[in-house]
C-alpha cells in the first residue's frame, strides 16, 4: 500500500479522528486547570467532526449533510467557549485560581 | 495504481502526510505542555491541520470556515481568557496521585485503539448514487430550505450563549 495515497480512503481520516478523541480524553484526565480541560473538550469536537466528514465525503447518499452538521458543531463550540470562558473568568474572580483541586467545594 | 512522488497526485499525497503530522504534532503540543499559551498554539496547529484535512475531504468551505472560526476566534478568546485568569501550570503541580498520569495513558489509548479498529474492522458501504455533488451552493440551499429550522435554533443558541456568558463575567463586578 502506496502512502501517497492516504488521502483517498476512509479509513485515515478515521484513524485520525480516534486519535483525536484519544488525545482530547487524555487531556481531560491529566489537566489540572479548567483552561487545560476545555483545551481537550475542543479535541474531543475536533475528532468527532473530522469523522462525519469523513463519512460524509466517502459513504454519505447526500454531501452536504455532513458539512452542515459539522458547521452546526463549530457553533456549539464556540458557544461552549464562550459560555465555558466566562464561568473560569468568574470562578477565578472568586478563588483567585482555575485549578481545580482548589474549587472542589463547589461540587454540590 | 501507484502515483510517482512527481506527478500532481504524489505532490497531494506528500502534502496530506504533512497534514497528519502538523495535526497529531498540534494535538500532542495541546495536551501535554505545562505552560497553557503553548498548549493554546499547539490547539491553533492542530486546527490548523485539521482545516487542510477537509480541504481534502472536498469542502473547501468548512475548511475555511474551520480556520475562522476556531483559529481565529475561538484559540484567542481562550488566550484572552488565559491573560485573564493565570499564566502557568508549573507552579501548582501539587503532589497528587501519581497513577493519574499513566492510568490515563493507558484508557485513551484503549478508547483510541478500539475505534480505530472498529473502523479499520468494519466493511463500509458506499451509497449506491449521490443526491449532489456537495458543492457550497447545494449546502446555502439545503442550509435555508431542509436545514432552516435547525439553523435558526443555532442562531438562538448562539445568541443565549453570548448574553448568558456576559451575564456571568459581569455579575461579580462592582456597580461602579
Amino acid at each position: 500500500m502506496n502512502i501517497l495515497v492516504l488521502n483517498n480512503s476512509l479509513d485515515t481520516y478515521l484513524v485520525v479522528g480516534a486519535l483525536l478523541f484519544g488525545f482530547g480524553c487524555y487531556g481531560m484526565v491529566q489537566r489540572q486547570s479548567f483552561i487545560g480541560m476545555l483545551i481537550a473538550a475542543e479535541l474531543i469536537l475536533a475528532g468527532a467532526s473530522v469523522n462525519f466528514m469523513a463519512f460524509n465525503r466517502f459513504l454519505a447518499p447526500n454531501p452536504t449533510v455532513g458539512q452542515i452538521f459539522t458547521l452546526f458543531i463549530m457553533a456549539i463550540a464556540a458557544a461552549e467557549a464562550a459560555i465555558a470562558l466566562s464561568i473560569i473568568v468568574a470562578v477565578y474572580r472568586n478563588y483567585r485560581s482555575i485549578d481545580t483541586e482548589d474549587v472542589v467545594e463547589l461540587n454540590g | 495504481m501507484e502515483p510517482s512522488l512527481f506527478t500532481v497526485e504524489g505532490l497531494a499525497g506528500l502534502l496530506f502526510l504533512g497534514l497528519l503530522g502538523v495535526t497529531l504534532a498540534g494535538a500532542v503540543i495541546a495536551t501535554c505542555s505545562t505552560n497553557l499559551i503553548r498548549a493554546v498554539a499547539g490547539l491553533a496547529l492542530c486546527f490548523l491541520g485539521v482545516a487542510g484535512l477537509y480541504y481534502y475531504l472536498n469542502s473547501p468551505f468548512v475548511a475555511l470556515m474551520q480556520i475562522l472560526i476556531y483559529v481565529g476566534a475561538i484559540c484567542v478568546t481562550i488566550i484572552f481568557a488565559v491573560m485573564l485568569a493565570e499564566s502557568s501550570e508549573l507552579k501548582r503541580l501539587r503532589q497528587r496521585n501519581g497513577l493519574i498520569g499513566p492510568l490515563g495513558i493507558l484508557a485513551s489509548g484503549i478508547l483510541s485503539w478500539a475505534l480505530a479498529g472498529m473502523a479499520l474492522k468494519t466493511e463500509w458501504y458506499k451509497s449506491a448514487c449521490q443526491a449532489n455533488d456537495g458543492s457550497l451552493a447545494r449546502l446555502g440551499e439545503a442550509l435555508l430550505t431542509t436545514y432552516s429550522m435547525s439553523f435558526e435554533l443555532i442562531s438562538v443558541v448562539l445568541f443565549v450563549a453570548i448574553v448568558g456568558s456576559l451575564v456571568l463575567a459581569r455579575a461579580g463586578r462592582s456597580k461602579a
